[in-house]
């Protein structure tokens, strides 16, 4: 009743594997982007801004459809990377952590922004007239000073990306093994006669990464003020 | 060592400034207002002039009409700051070492010990900024500039921010740079006494203009 079946481990670890993959991936994207709106003025700035925050507020069916349109085996992008880099994302659990990725997005970068808004920018030209050149600015004063938010928003992403599901069974489906994370695990199970204790255990599961992904993220953005303190 | 001669509009105030000076410190003296803390940054190269020019010991840093404008990083100044900006996540060991690392200069140890030691602070070496009382930062501050070996030192105010107690404590600190660790100084100031004892020719900032030019005589 309480152990956990080898289909539900199939499904767990796959749900990390493209959580994991999909944070790591995202986090460059999300520190340069969050750099970008944080640090300099541009024309369509708000525009930019808008576009990030969409998937969290657009149905996420909508975002998996033009995900499906984009990235599927035909569509522009999809069918140039599977053609030319042999790079497939329909029905594989790659295109899983695309669309975990691109959901994720908005939360991994507003922690990571509001961590270099908060960085007192006399600092950086302090550390400017002391002969580095911008991006060693970049590196050595103001990328450490954000850790703890960057690490931060690398765990409510990880933890939304893990949680997430419409997007991904529009866009590959739920193909056990392949593309059946937990989410779509449980979508499964509730709708079968006697899922019932299996979809339970994998809420349970659910719930304890959840939690534990944002008692982590509170973690990191004390760490952050104190970093900042100077202590 | 400085020539100076800029136009700068800052919304309503506009800065006008032009001296030259080969002194061993230069006192910016004027009120609060009156454009000092911009000029300095654009001696820094932190802001950058509308029109005119700046020439650091021969280099010409700024020249709007020949379209020049030598990046702060490349200026090779250190810039002492009233607030001392010391970088919270490094100890002040790493905080000293940040300029040399920076400009890839090799390690000087007769230099480094001579600045640790007339600025007093080799027992502060494994502490975190947040933990240094104000003069003890700014002693900090000073020393970090330093180690980047400049070849000019600004210093904004660098006693601003310090109760009359602890000013009297960094003085004479000032006065041994300014007798040994031959780096040219440009030194802002509203404050007479302080300026008297330490400036060698003084450049009077009133409202963003310079009203006068000279020993430390005009300050009377």
């Amino acid at each position: 009743m309480t152990e956990i079946s080898p289909a539900e481990w199939t499904a767990i670890l796959l749900s990390l594997r493209v959580a994991i993959i999909a944070t790591l991936v995202a986090t460059p994207f999300g520190i340069a982007l969050a750099w970008l709106l944080a640090r300099r003025d541009f024309w369509g700035k708000s525009l930019l801004d808008a576009l990030v925050h969409l998937p969290l507020v657009l149905p996420p069916v909508v975002t998996g459809y033009l995900l499906l349109l984009t990235f599927g085996r035909r569509g522009l992008v999809g069918g140039f990377l599977a053609d030319h880099l042999g790079i497939v994302f329909s029905f594989r659990w790659t295109g899983a952590a695309l669309a975990c990725g691109v959901m994720s997005f908005p939360l991994l970068v507003r922690p990571m922004r509001l961590s270099i808004e908060a960085i007192d920018r006399r600092l950086e030209q302090a550390a400017e007239t002391l002969g580095a050149a911008p991006w060693k600015v970049f590196l050595t004063v103001t990328l450490p000073l954000a850790l703890p938010g960057v690490l931060a928003g690398m765990v409510l992403g990880f933890a939304k990306a893990i949680g997430e599901f419409g997007a991904t069974i529009t866009f590959v489906s739920n193909i056990p093994g392949e593309t059946q994370t937990i989410s779509s695990a449980i979508y499964s199970l509730i709708q079968t006669p006697d899922g019932d204790a299996a979809a339970g255990r994998l809420v349970i599961v659910s719930i304890v990464l959840a939690l534990g992904a944002l008692i982590a993220a509170e973690w990191f953005a004390r760490r952050a003020t104190q970093r900042l303190h100077g202590n | 060592m400085l020539r100076v001669d800029i136009e700068k509009q800052l919304g309503d105030f506009s800065l006008h400034a032009s001296f030259s000076s080969e002194g061993r410190v230069i006192g910016l003296f004027g009120a609060s207002g009156a454009g000092k803390t911009s000029l300095v940054n654009m001696i820094a190269g932190l802001l950058r002039p509308d029109r005119g020019t700046i020439v650091i010991d021969g280099e010409t840093v700024d020249d709007t009409a020949a379209g020049i404008h030598v990046p702060t990083y490349r200026r090779r100044i250190g810039y002492v700051f009233q607030d001392a900006r010391l970088f919270p996540h490094l100890s002040v060991a790493q905080n000293l070492d940040y300029g040399r690392r920076m400009n890839g200069l090799a390690f000087d140890p007769a230099q480094h010990k001579r600045i640790i030691d007339l600025l007093d602070i080799g027992a502060l070496q494994d502490r975190r900024p947040g933990k240094l009382s104000g003069g003890e930062r700014q002693r900090v501050a000073l020393g970090r500039a330093l180690l980047s070996k400049p070849r000019l030192l600004l210093l904004d105010e660098p006693l601003g921010a310090l109760d009359e107690g602890r000013k009297l404590e960094i003085l004479p600190y000032l006065v041994r740079l300014r007798d040994e660790a031959n780096v040219p100084m440009v030194y802002v100031s509203h404050d007479v006494a302080e300026l008297r004892q330490l400036a060698t020719q003084i450049v009077m900032l009133k409202q963003g203009r310079v009203t006068s030019l000279g020993g430390v005589k005009v300050l009377a």
